[in-house]
């Protein structure tokens, strides 16, 4: 079963607010409580409207990588490691180029523009795949790429240290780089693993 | 170690966007008005975020001045300091995975309260570039073509979340600490 994120964010915002709220009433700080309240809105508030700049530059020069074509070059250089990682998508079939295409956006870390194209990817998956309520190893392999998103330009986070004063906000840009591909690096692992446990589960 | 790492992260995006604006001409994309389309969307994103913003910010501004993060410290301090994870970034190595727009407040949280240039900081920015909103792709990719299995996709996505975060705190400590 696929659990929901939008269930567990719930519980998540409760946890933090209940467990401060009885916290403070213990140790008399309630008076306090509005203040914190009203003092943490208004930063979110400017928080969110200092990423305006950045967006709007960012999110134009993604829209010209979009319509340039930019992507199909990546693709091309991306193929042989697609064909590794979907032995069970022929490499003509239109799943392949979907997901080519989703794995070039993640990296040049387009972020939403990514999602109708995995999408994309999912419905071809879908029509491959003999058992329509379980998910088949490419598909897993597929969202274990999705899930950990290879990504060379994080841009919300460079946003964001900008929009907080940074002197430098694509210091993190080596680093993210570094982290990222162990944890697809991890997420590639595993996926092989678990696929291999189940194949010979399957099996017996 | 540090120069390079320096070198990379000033040049990567003056020449992206150099290279994308060459290619684009060369291709005979009309650049600016392209520019201009895309760039309108970046009020109504920023705006749409306001709500995830003071959510979270309310939500973790309650926990923290109330002393409940100290408490909730002190509690799992024994384990973090053995894998040597700083404990202020707890919160959003929990958030990640379920919330993308709920993790990028916590990482705003943390920037403000330590600065964008302090390890925390830094260590935070890393992580939140370092995996995507496991839960929210699960969810989207499988619901939309209604897969009620989904296998051992959690498991993987969970384990590659908490394999990106480590890597975030060591690479951060080994390159800025």
């Amino acid at each position: 079963m696929v659990k929901g994120g939008g269930e567990v964010i719930n519980k998540f915002w409760l946890i933090f607010i209940l467990s401060g709220m009885i916290i403070a009433a213990v140790t008399g700080k309630m008076g306090s409580m509005t203040q914190v309240i009203l003092d943490n809105a208004e930063r979110g508030v400017s928080v969110a409207l200092g990423l305006v700049a950045i967006l709007t530059f960012w999110l134009g020069i993604m829209k010209i990588i979009e319509k340039s074509g930019l992507l199909r070059l990546l693709v091309r250089g991306l193929r042989p490691v697609a064909k590794f990682l979907f032995p069970s998508v022929p490499l003509e079939h239109p799943a392949m180029s979907s997901i080519l295409m989703t794995m070039s956006a993640d990296i040049m870390g387009m972020g939403s523009a990514a999602t109708p194209m995995g999408l994309q990817a999912m419905k071809h998956l879908q029509e491959l795949n003999p058992d329509k309520k379980t998910a088949s190893p490419a598909m897993c392999t597929f969202l274990a790429l999705n899930t950990s998103s290879i990504t060379l330009i994080p841009t919300s986070v460079i946003a964001l240290r900008a929009a907080s004063g940074s002197l430098n906000p694509t210091m993190i840009v080596p680093t993210a780089i570094v982290a990222t591909c162990c944890s697809t690096a991890v997420a590639i692992g595993f996926d092989r693993l678990f696929r291999f446990l189940n194949a010979r589960r399957n099996g017996k | 170690m540090i120069s390079v790492f320096a070198t990379i992260s000033a040049w990567a995006i003056p020449t992206l966007v150099t290279l994308v604006m060459v290619y684009a001409s060369w291709k005979r994309i009309p650049i600016f008005d392209t520019f201009i389309e895309g760039g309108k969307e970046g009020f109504s994103i920023a705006i749409s975020l306001i709500p995830y913003m003071v959510a979270m910010l309310v939500a973790i501004g309650i926990f923290r001045e109330s002393g409940a993060f100290d408490l909730f410290v002190s509690l799992i301090d024994p384990v973090t300091s053995l894998v040597g994870i700083p404990n202020e970034v707890l919160p959003l190595a929990i958030m990640r995975p379920i919330s993308g727009n709920g993790a990028l407040a916590l990482s705003a949280e943390i920037m403000q309260r330590y600065g964008p240039d302090s390890l925390l900081g830094l260590i935070s920015s890393t992580m939140q570039g370092s995996t995507d909103t496991t839960f929210y792709v699960l969810t989207v990719y499988f619901g939309s073509v209604g897969i009620r299995r989904a296998k051992y996709s959690l498991t993987v996505g969970l384990l590659s979340d908490i394999a990106g975060f480590l890597a975030a705190v060591l690479v951060c400590k080994w390159v800025f600490g």
